[in-house]
């Protein structure tokens, strides 16, 4: 049971650093600040440059 | 576990395989079960991975769990960011896998389903998990430093900046091909259409959404994305049957081009946050969902494969592209066995992310043979329908014909036996008007992905499953679309800011605007050109992607042969030597018959000729005989570049052995890790 808890903590965890949540929750413990639209929005601006550099496979 | 027990259990997998394997090479006649496929490639990857993975890690690169690795030493938080392995593994996945594997093995059944699945197994193997595991560790060593700045430091300032121009080359063929793969879908589709054109409000309310509402809740967000995409699925059927709706969004090919040209220049022009990354999201959940879900159909329906193991066309007159198994079949799968794009993924964002050098073979090797299963899974699905409905649905009409008799009279003449009425049957049971002429792939894909998840998931409605599957590679396919016309743009802004400052300001408008303009309308021209092509376009786009996809792999493979030589360690040098070799036949090959043929349907200049020797010349004709001649100057630049690359490491090599020239690495220092006592 333990086991396959942990493998759908990493599961989650992968799902979490795909889609970008986890590198919003480092900004935030990293600008000490609360998620809000405003912390959302300066992540994002953070962000801009290298996601839109990111070029995706073919 | 004792030893003799794995032993015996490693004895079982090999013999397993090696069965596997012998099947599908030697079966003639009777048909043979898609499972086969599957245990070949399970059981292939395993061995691949515990034998000869291992012998890279250990002999070849020598990983050092010892060493701290880019992500530990300059952890910022931000790109820097030490992460556990199967995450990493997952993020390297997502990132890799693209639209090529779907595509590539479907065009090259018409083979069979022999040569593309040897070479999807062997060239993974020894050729694809090989240079994405190199380049990798490479990265890692240097910083996490790019594939081009690796070129210029360890081949010389040619190398790095040949393997620039080739890139952006590469990047404007990918995206017209893509481009032209989803014109094809969709060209009278009002349902497929539909469904497309919707995701374009969905992600913008994603974007709002995530922005306004929830803050960062993206997970969230592509749920809900995909529920409206798939109630957009469900509302496709209503709007084909609709006599006015179905009218608006049934676009002709030349329609749909402009329409996703207008879109492509969009989304390199708004802010990432509305467009761009809601889909990216969305493509991705899609994504990893629909590749699962495949998987397990072909596992649970575990259906016959109709295709023969080798066709007619081996000897090189096949109706979707021209050209001899050698080199053809090979540049054809591309991605599913071998991509050079993978090397800038391997040379981007992963080696940042990386916690010990101990995990760079999961992730690089690794993650490159889930690739290839993906590519396997592809193969199955095109060659579960019957050969002749096969190439019905991928014969241009102008080999086959534009009328269903006189198309399926001409694939019955080759034995493959189709009627009009069973054409129609499929093409209703689908939702579409026609199935044929459907050229590009994506649509035979489509088919295959229908009858697989109506047959295993005990629901027989094909036309959902079809435009899901339709919705999940175009969704696939613009992503890669905006996200290329955006990377390709800031290229061009990166090497025009050394002509003018101002054009290199990223956020300066009227930049934007011209260089957005300028990309667009590079891959815009090769989509145009594949549209109006009486031969479908894909016939000499496709080739041509495939030649450049492969050249770029052997850009990387040259990086990693130069360094491993550096490194002193050139006996084991054929690990990427071999794979280097292959390739540069194969592309090298490729690119002279693609440009010298005498056959006109193989050659671009001999078909040029044939066109300019007509006794009247209708109009377009000479638009056609220019574009001919374009993509052979295009071929044969690309070509050149990469021979200048390959000369000047051979050079280089050169020098190293004979004692002419120092090695020196530009490996970061040796630093300790913290993570060193922490278990595998």
């Amino acid at each position: 049971m333990s086991r396959l808890r942990r493998v759908l903590g990493i599961l989650v965890d992968a799902l979490r650093e795909i889609f970008d949540e986890s590198a919003y929750a480092r900004f935030l413990n990293r600008q000490q600040v609360q998620s809000s639209r405003l912390s959302y929005a300066a992540f994002l601006r953070e962000q801009e440059t290298a996601k839109a550099r990111r070029l995706k496979c073919c | 576990m004792s030893k003799l027990l794995r032993s015996l259990i490693w004895l079982v997998v090999m013999i397993l395989g090696a069965l596997a394997v012998a099947i599908i090479a030697l079966h003639r006649g009777e048909q043979i079960n898609a499972m086969w496929l599957v245990v070949a490639a399970c059981c292939t990857y395993a061995m691949a991975y515990r034998f000869y993975s291992k012998f890279i890690a250990a002999k070849l690169l020598a990983l050092d769990v010892l060493r701290a690795t880019p992500a530990e030493r300059l952890n910022n938080g931000r790109d820097f960011v030490p992460t556990n392995k199967w995450v990493v593994f997952g993020h390297h996945f997502a990132a890799i896998a693209g639209p090529g594997p779907l595509v590539g093995p479907v065009l090259a059944a018409q083979f069979g389903y022999l040569p593309g699945t040897l070479w999807i197994l062997a060239g993974a193997v020894f050729g694809g998990c090989v240079q994405d595991f190199v380049i990798l560790l490479f990265s890692v060593r240097r910083d996490g430093k790019s594939l081009t700045k690796m070129a210029h430091e360890e081949i010389g300032p040619l190398g790095g900046f040949v393997a620039y121009l080739a890139i952006i080359g590469i990047i404007v063929i990918l995206l017209g091909v893509c481009a032209l793969v989803v014109v094809n879908a969709l060209k009278g589709s009002p349902w497929g259409t539909f469904t497309i054109v919707m995701t374009i409000p969905i992600a913008l309310l994603m974007g709002v959404y995530l922005r306004r509402l929830r803050p960062g809740k993206v997970l969230e967000t592509s749920l809900l994305g995909f529920i409206l995409v798939m109630l957009a699925i469900w509302g496709g059927q209503w709007v084909s049957q609709s006599l006015t709706l179905g009218r608006w969004f049934t676009l002709a090919a030349p329609t749909l081009a402009i329409v996703i040209m207008v879109y492509g220049f969009a989304a390199s022009a708004v802010p990432v946050w509305l467009l761009l990354a809601p889909r990216d999201y969305l493509s991705t959940f899609v994504k990893l969902g629909t590749i699962a879900m495949l998987a397990c159909g072909i596992v649970v329906l575990h259906p016959a494969l109709h295709m023969p193991p080798l066709t007619r066309f081996t000897d090189g007159t096949g109706p979707i592209f021209a050209g001899k198994i050698f080199p053809f079949a090979f540049i054809t799968i591309a991605c599913g066995a071998i991509s050079g794009f993978h090397s800038l993924i391997s040379s981007g964002t992963t080696p940042k992310l990386i916690r010990r050098e101990g995990e760079i073979r999961m992730v690089g090797y690794g993650a490159m043979l889930a690739e290839s299963m993906v590519a396997i899974m592809s193969t199955s699905a095109a060659c579960v329908f019957y050969r002749g409905i096969y190439f019905a649905i991928n014969s241009p009409a102008g080999i086959v014909g534009a009328a269903p008799d006189a198309a399926a009279a001409t694939i019955g003449s080759w034995g493959f036996p189709v009627t009009a009425a069973e054409m129609h049957s499929l093409a209703q049971a689908v939702g579409e008007q026609t199935l044929f002429n459907r050229t590009g792939g994506a649509p035979a894909f489509a088919v295959g992905m229908a009858h697989i998840f109506s047959h295993s998931l005990g629901s027989a409605a094909m036309a959902i499953w079809y435009h899901f599957a339709i919705m999940f590679e175009a969704l696939f396919i613009l992503t890669v679309l905006d996200a290329g016309t955006r990377v390709g743009r800031f290229m061009i802004q990166d090497a025009l800011g050394h002509i003018w400052k101002p054009l290199g300001r990223t956020s300066w408008y009227p930049s934007i605007l011209a260089t957005s303009g300028l990309m667009v309308g590079a891959w815009g021209y090769f989509l145009w050109q594949g549209v109006k092509d009486p031969l479908g376009g894909i016939n000499s786009l496709w080739p041509l992607f495939g030649i450049s996809n492969q050249l770029l792999a052997t850009v990387a493979l040259c990086v990693a042969t130069t360094i491993i030589v550096k490194m002193g360690k050139s006996r084991y040098v054929a690990v990427t030597l071999i794979p280097l070799t292959w390739l540069v036949s194969v592309t090298f090959t490729a690119a002279w018959q693609k440009i010298f043929d005498p056959n006109p349907r193989i050659g671009f200049l001999s078909h040029a000729r044939q066109l300019a020797s007509a006794a009247a010349m209708p109009p377009g004709v000479a638009r056609l005989i220019f574009n001919d001649r374009l993509d052979a100057t295009v071929t044969g630049v690309l070509i050149v570049m990469v021979a200048l690359i390959l000369l000047e490491s051979v050079f280089l090599w050169w020098k190293l052995a004979s004692g002419r020239s120092q090695a020196s690495v530009r490996e970061a220092p040796f630093v300790p890790t913290r993570f060193a006592l922490e278990g595998e």
